[in-house]
């Protein structure tokens, strides 16, 4: 492989990663919306892999940035497909959501064969995600103390 | 011993209807559903899920329901539903520097950047009932009222500032991560001991909170002192990822809460370290900061002998908390007594009538015996 094509796969990967990743985290309103949109650009296509429902074990670290150390598991839903073209599709989302999991398998596949469809839902994934992550951290902002300093003692 | 015993299959039939009947209480009173007990009991489902250790707000919401509201007992609805599935594999280490803070406060530093954020707290209420929520359903929530600006995402912690003057023990991972496969991990293999810290603190963070609570209180009240101070408390979301075969390359699952606690405690030095602090650790599923609290202090207290300060103390016997901390395990083995010993009774029933005909046979033959002297 040529440094160009190693760098084309690398980037190819790192947009994957971050629409699976987006497409797994945004909440339901969000993702119906950008699924809704896609939905009749689907080609014809079949089951990989039904959706199934596993767990995944999550670490995590002694104080926080040492050795890892097993915290509990959590359910995680995963499944796949393949266009009649021969693109497979993957999907992982926490929690048991089997339509969620493979209409994500679906999407990947749909974005692998067409960066411009990826390109134009990310930017809205992404603003569904930070928005919500910027109305907890407003909330909680409300919540920090404003310390002040009692006058003390005679003059 | 059990003896299978036949019988009884109507009566058990008919207590399991009785039990649904008991479950779903006065029928004039709506029925709960299942999204109300996971909004509206937040704290009862985040305990579910840290000791079920499962991740699953609207399962551990369902085991309340189904346990009405018996939390041990929705605890072992959630261990018993996790042995039907199969493990996809393990999370990259969750990154609780990178969490988005609902809550972050520190007893050490009044000035911490960041600044101290109570979040969705319980303290500084007055605990008293408030009757409004009873008699009014539809009363008004409280709005928060939103800042302009937004906390700052990366919130840093309160151990890294002790760590710049080098006053306190640093907590390093390795230069080469290991395969996760090689961590300790109670699922697959039985606890042994003496067990390592990453034993420790999965036992821990899936151990019941009132029997943590207790351990670290009794380190509080002398037995076994560790002198903490809360470093740093923070409750919020952090993403959780994974790498799955099939890709390659890591995605992100979905966010889940957490709640960690890192103690600061004292520690005289020894010969071979300068006097520094040393740290205890809580890291735990969901809202929970007095399960965190408590697992940081009993973390420290587990580590006596590394500092060589046994002193008996029950929260320092690793064989003591860790085979204790269970409630599936613990409530199963003291409920077991409910079930027929029928035969087991009988033989101690035997043998005490024996032993009392021998005592009072032995009686009658002392009585005989100073009559004729």
């Amino acid at each position: 492989m040529t440094l160009e094509r190693a760098a084309t796969a690398a980037a190819e990967q790192e947009s994957r990663q971050r629409w699976l990743s987006r497409l797994a985290k945004v909440d339901d309103a969000a993702f119906d919306a950008i699924w809704r949109q896609l939905e009749e650009r689907l080609p014809p296509h079949r089951t990989l892999r039904h959706p199934e429902i596993g767990l995944a074990m999550v670490r995590g670290r002694t104080g926080g940035t040492g050795e890892a150390f097993n915290l509990g598991e959590m359910t995680v839903t995963r499944a796949s497909i393949r266009f009649d073209s021969g693109t497979i599709g993957h999907g992982y989302v926490a929690g048991r959501k089997p339509e969620r999991a493979e209409r994500i398998a679906l999407i990947d596949a749909l974005f692998q064969e067409n960066a411009a469809l990826a390109n134009a839902a990310l930017p809205s994934l992404e603003a569904a995600i930070a928005g919500k992550r910027d109305d907890r951290a407003r909330k909680a902002a409300a919540t920090k103390v404003d310390f002040f300093t009692l006058v003390r003692g005679e003059d | 011993m059990y003896v299978a015993v036949k019988g009884g299959e109507a009566a058990i039939d008919n207590a399991h209807a009785y039990l649904d009947e008991t479950r779903r209480g006065d029928r004039s009173v709506p029925e709960l559903a299942i999204a109300q007990i996971r909004e509206q009991m937040s704290h009862a489902v985040d305990r579910v899920m840290a000791e079920g250790s499962l991740y699953d707000p609207d399962l551990a919401a369902l085991a309340i329901k189904q346990a009405q509201g018996d939390l041990v007992e929705a605890i072992f609805l959630l261990r018993a539903y996790r042995t039907t599935l199969p493990r996809f594999g393990y999370t990259k280490p969750i990154k609780t520097n990178e969490m988005a803070v609902r809550r972050r406060v520190s007893a050490t530093f009044k000035d911490i950047p960041g600044g101290q954020v109570l979040g969705p707290t319980f303290d500084y209420t007055h605990r008293l009932l408030d009757f409004a929520l009873a008699a009014d359903p539809s009363r008004p929530v409280k709005a928060v009222p939103e800042t302009a600006e937004p906390l700052r995402p990366d919130m840093p912690r309160v151990t890294e500032f002790l760590n710049q003057e080098g006053l306190i023990e640093t907590e390093d991972a390795p230069a080469q991560e290991d395969d996760p496969a090689k961590t300790a991990d109670l699922t697959r293999e039985p606890i042994d001991f003496p067990a390592d810290r990453a034993t420790r603190l999965q036992n821990l963070a899936r151990g019941d909170e009132g029997f943590l609570l207790a351990l670290g209180y009794s380190t509080q009240r002398g037995y076994g002192r560790t002198h903490p101070f809360a470093g740093e408390i923070r409750m919020g979301e952090v993403t959780v990822s994974i790498t799955p075969d099939e890709l390659g390359f890591e995605i992100d699952l979905g966010d889940i809460t957490v709640t960690e606690c890192e103690m600061v405690n004292q520690f005289q030095g020894s010969k071979t370290k300068p006097p520094q602090f040393t740290r205890g650790y809580g890291l735990v599923f969901g809202k929970t900061e007095r399960k965190a609290m408590a697992m940081a202090l009993v973390d420290r207290s587990l580590r006596a002998a590394e500092f060589d300060e046994q002193s008996g103390a029950p929260a320092q016997d690793e064989e003591f908390v860790l085979m204790h901390s269970d409630n599936v395990e613990a409530s199963g083995f003291v409920q077991h007594l409910k079930l027929p010993h029928y035969v087991d009774f009988q033989s101690e029933l035997e043998l005490i009538r024996r032993l009392r005909k021998e005592a009072d046979e032995q009686q009658r033959r002392d009585a005989v015996k100073e009559a004729a002297e």
